[in-house]
């Protein structure tokens, strides 16, 4: 089948971007949305013309590396599924698309389709980490780990940092992809220790980059791929409000951290950074 | 999909050839679960180098399913009858999940269809005990290096040498180093800091400016089938040399014929393939002669010449019982082989039976 592309070029941060229209043939529905890229960037190099720049590593949902917005939605139209792990047979020929990457002050755009995303690499260094004792063989089964822990632990670590939440919440915010993080560790007893440091580190961290402040539209849920649900935001607040109590510190200075880039602000942005399309 | 999947998937192909009826109106009496059939004690939990010989095989005779033929039934229609659909879908959702993603199909309904691929290389950069590669400093830890990885990949290796190497070895053998170690001062303006990023502009410098015909990827595929069909799942002298013969021409044609746009200033994702396939064509080049050496099989290196009556891997304890570490010797020399021998302590070598 035959598409219609319309993608977001950009040559650096700094060069302003437009959209260019491409024609793509030969897709089969067996194709990926990734692969149909490739098809296109084929087609591309051998016309002259500079291929597409998107990321990409497994290309099977598992690495958090792909993702833009197809029509205005992060990932696409699946429920739960990556752009790689869209496939043709969801699209029919003749079908119109518009490709974009992320828009959000904390993502720059480094080139077409592909953000820089190490605010999330920051965040997750403010806390995503144990203690454990290396050196010599631990015995097996010395910690228990409740049944419902670690699923609970799993369900978080199935986030793959792929900045959906954040690229479709109306404040840039991005608490479902902290609270995720926060949760993996925090739900484990090999996690306990460093409980209230890591759910204030991480926290501080994320508002010291650019995000907006969560208003609680949920629209972060519904574009997950991984399913990553609300109720992992609320597990965080309790968390922020536990950590700060246990520690006696004050818990409004934490969250005024966290909300540190005005809202307003944020929101303006984005969408004069759509607008004026830099 | 994961190999955890055989567990509790059974693998099956159709005792005919070209049977083109869909697998559920295939009645049990016309399937041939051939791993259990050759295998009785083991079924079909035999190691991934047996399980995809054994699938390759079943394919080669024309018993493949699935469009092109490349492919074998993993069944859970028993695993759902025994264990109830819950304890199935709590143990193996996600995996189901990903292949519903690719292929459209629920797998808890009709089996799915599989066929080995290349996933790792075993193997990786040589280490001394401490994890330390050849340049004084730079530990290599996990897959990367070659320490723990034999003739075979087996479940979840990735994980437990990630773990090992970090949980038990890098943790006291870096800071060994770091506290024994006495580094001059150096910075960017270091006559070798300076030579790499020489070399590394060189590099980019003769990859863009050859403006040939072919991308990148059109290489890379070429590359992947060359070794896919001489240097794969079985191999022999005759395909090994064949390889050989052509992965030089294929690397000439790629230096004077890649099409690597743009420039080297900004991000670019054509360049940075252009690299690695580079690098692949080396790679590439150094497995296929490490393969034709060793005129034995061992585990995932299957040597059509070196079998046992039954068709299964025969090794050559005698001449190739060691690791072989390649030492790269410049530019256009060949690499030189250094013998490691293996030593076995407690479990003593014998032929592997699954039988
Ligand atoms: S929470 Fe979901 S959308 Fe956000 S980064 Fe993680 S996987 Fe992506
Ligand atoms: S490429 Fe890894 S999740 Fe899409």
């Amino acid at each position: 089948m035959k598409l219609s592309l319309r993608i977001w070029r950009q040559k650096d941060r700094n060069t302003p971007g437009r959209f260019v229209s491409y024609e793509v043939d030969g897709v089969t529905p067996d194709m990926s949305f990734l692969e149909m890229l490739d098809v296109l960037n084929e087609d591309l190099t051998t016309r002259g013309e500079e291929p597409v720049a998107f990321e990409h590593d497994c290309r099977e949902g598992i690495c958090g590396s792909c993702g833009f917005l197809i029509d205005g939605v992060p990932h696409g139209p699946r429920r739960h599924t990556t752009v790689c792990q869209l496939h043709m047979r969801f699209f029919k020929g003749g079908d119109s698309l518009t490709l974009e990457p992320w828009r959000a002050r904390a993502f720059p755009v480094v080139r077409d389709l592909v953000v820089d995303r190490s605010a999330f690499d920051r965040i997750i260094q403010a806390g995503g980490y144990i203690s454990a004792p290396t050196g010599s063989a631990p015995d097996a089964n010395a910690i228990l780990v409740p049944k419902e822990a670690a699923d609970t632990a799993f369900d978080a670590a199935a986030c793959i940092g792929c900045g959906a939440c954040v690229a479709s919440c109306p404040n840039a915010a991005a608490m479902l992809f902290t609270a995720a993080k926060v949760a993996h560790l925090n739900s484990l007893p090999q996690g306990q220790p460093e409980r209230d440091e890591r759910t204030l580190n991480m926290v501080a961290a994320m508002g010291r980059e650019v995000f907006g402040t969560c208003s609680n539209h949920g629209e972060c849920e519904a574009v997950c791929p991984k399913g990553i649900p609300l109720e992992f935001i609320a597990a965080l607040n309790r968390d922020v409000i536990r950590a700060a109590f246990r520690r006696r510190r004050e818990p409004l200075h934490v969250i005024g951290a966290a909300q540190h880039p005005a809202h307003e602000d944020v929101c303006e942005s984005n969408s004069a950074q759509k607008e004026s399309s830099t | 999909m994961s190999e955890s999947l055989r567990n509790d998937g059974r693998v099956w192909v159709p005792k005919k050839k070209g049977d083109t009826r869909r697998p559920n109106d295939i009645p049990e009496s016309e399937r041939d679960y051939y791993l259990e059939r050759r295998y009785p004690s083991f079924g079909n939990l035999v190691p991934r180098d047996v399980a995809s010989r054994a699938a390759k095989e079943v394919c080669d005779e024309g018993r493949g399913v699935g469009p092109g033929g490349h492919g074998v039934y993993l069944d859970f229609a028993d695993a759902i009858a025994r264990l109830g659909l819950d304890n199935v879908r709590e143990k193996y959702g996600n995996l189901f999940e990903i292949y519903e993603r690719i292929t459209g199909d629920d797998a808890y309904r009709v089996p799915m269809r599989i066929y080995p691929a290349p996933h790792y290389t075993m193997g990786g950069l040589w280490v001394d005990y401490h994890l330390m590669s050849t340049i004084p400093g730079l530990f290599v830890a996990g897959e990367a290096n070659f320490s723990d990885q034999g003739a075979n990949r087996l479940g979840a290796s990735a994980l437990m040498q990630g773990l090992s190497d970090g949980y038990f070895i890098i943790p006291a053998t870096v800071p060994d180093y770091v506290a024994t170690a006495k580094p001059e001062k150096v910075d960017t303006s270091h006559a070798a800091f300076r030579e790499a990023e020489e070399d590394v502009r060189r590099r980019t410098d003769t990859l863009l400016k050859v403006d040939g015909r072919r991308t990148v990827d059109s290489f890379h595929r070429e590359l992947g089938r060359l070794m896919w069909d001489n240097c794969g799942m079985a191999r022999s002298d005759a395909s090994l040399r064949r390889a050989l013969a052509k992965i030089p021409e294929l690397r000439e044609e790629f230096h004077r014929n890649v099409r690597v746009l743009g420039t080297g200033e900004e991000l670019n994702q054509a360049l940075e393939k252009a690299g690695r396939v580079a690098d692949f064509l080396e790679l590439a080049e150094l497995m296929c002669l490490d393969a034709l050496h060793r005129a034995e099989s061992c585990g995932g290196h299957f040597r059509v010449e070196s079998q046992t009556a039954e068709g299964e891997a025969r090794r050559d304890d005698a001449n190739f019982c060691y690791g072989a570490a390649w030492e790269w010797a410049g530019q256009g020399q060949p690499p030189a082989l250094h013998k490691e021998p293996l030593a076995f302590e407690y479990v003593h070598l014998a032929q592997r039976s699954y039988k």
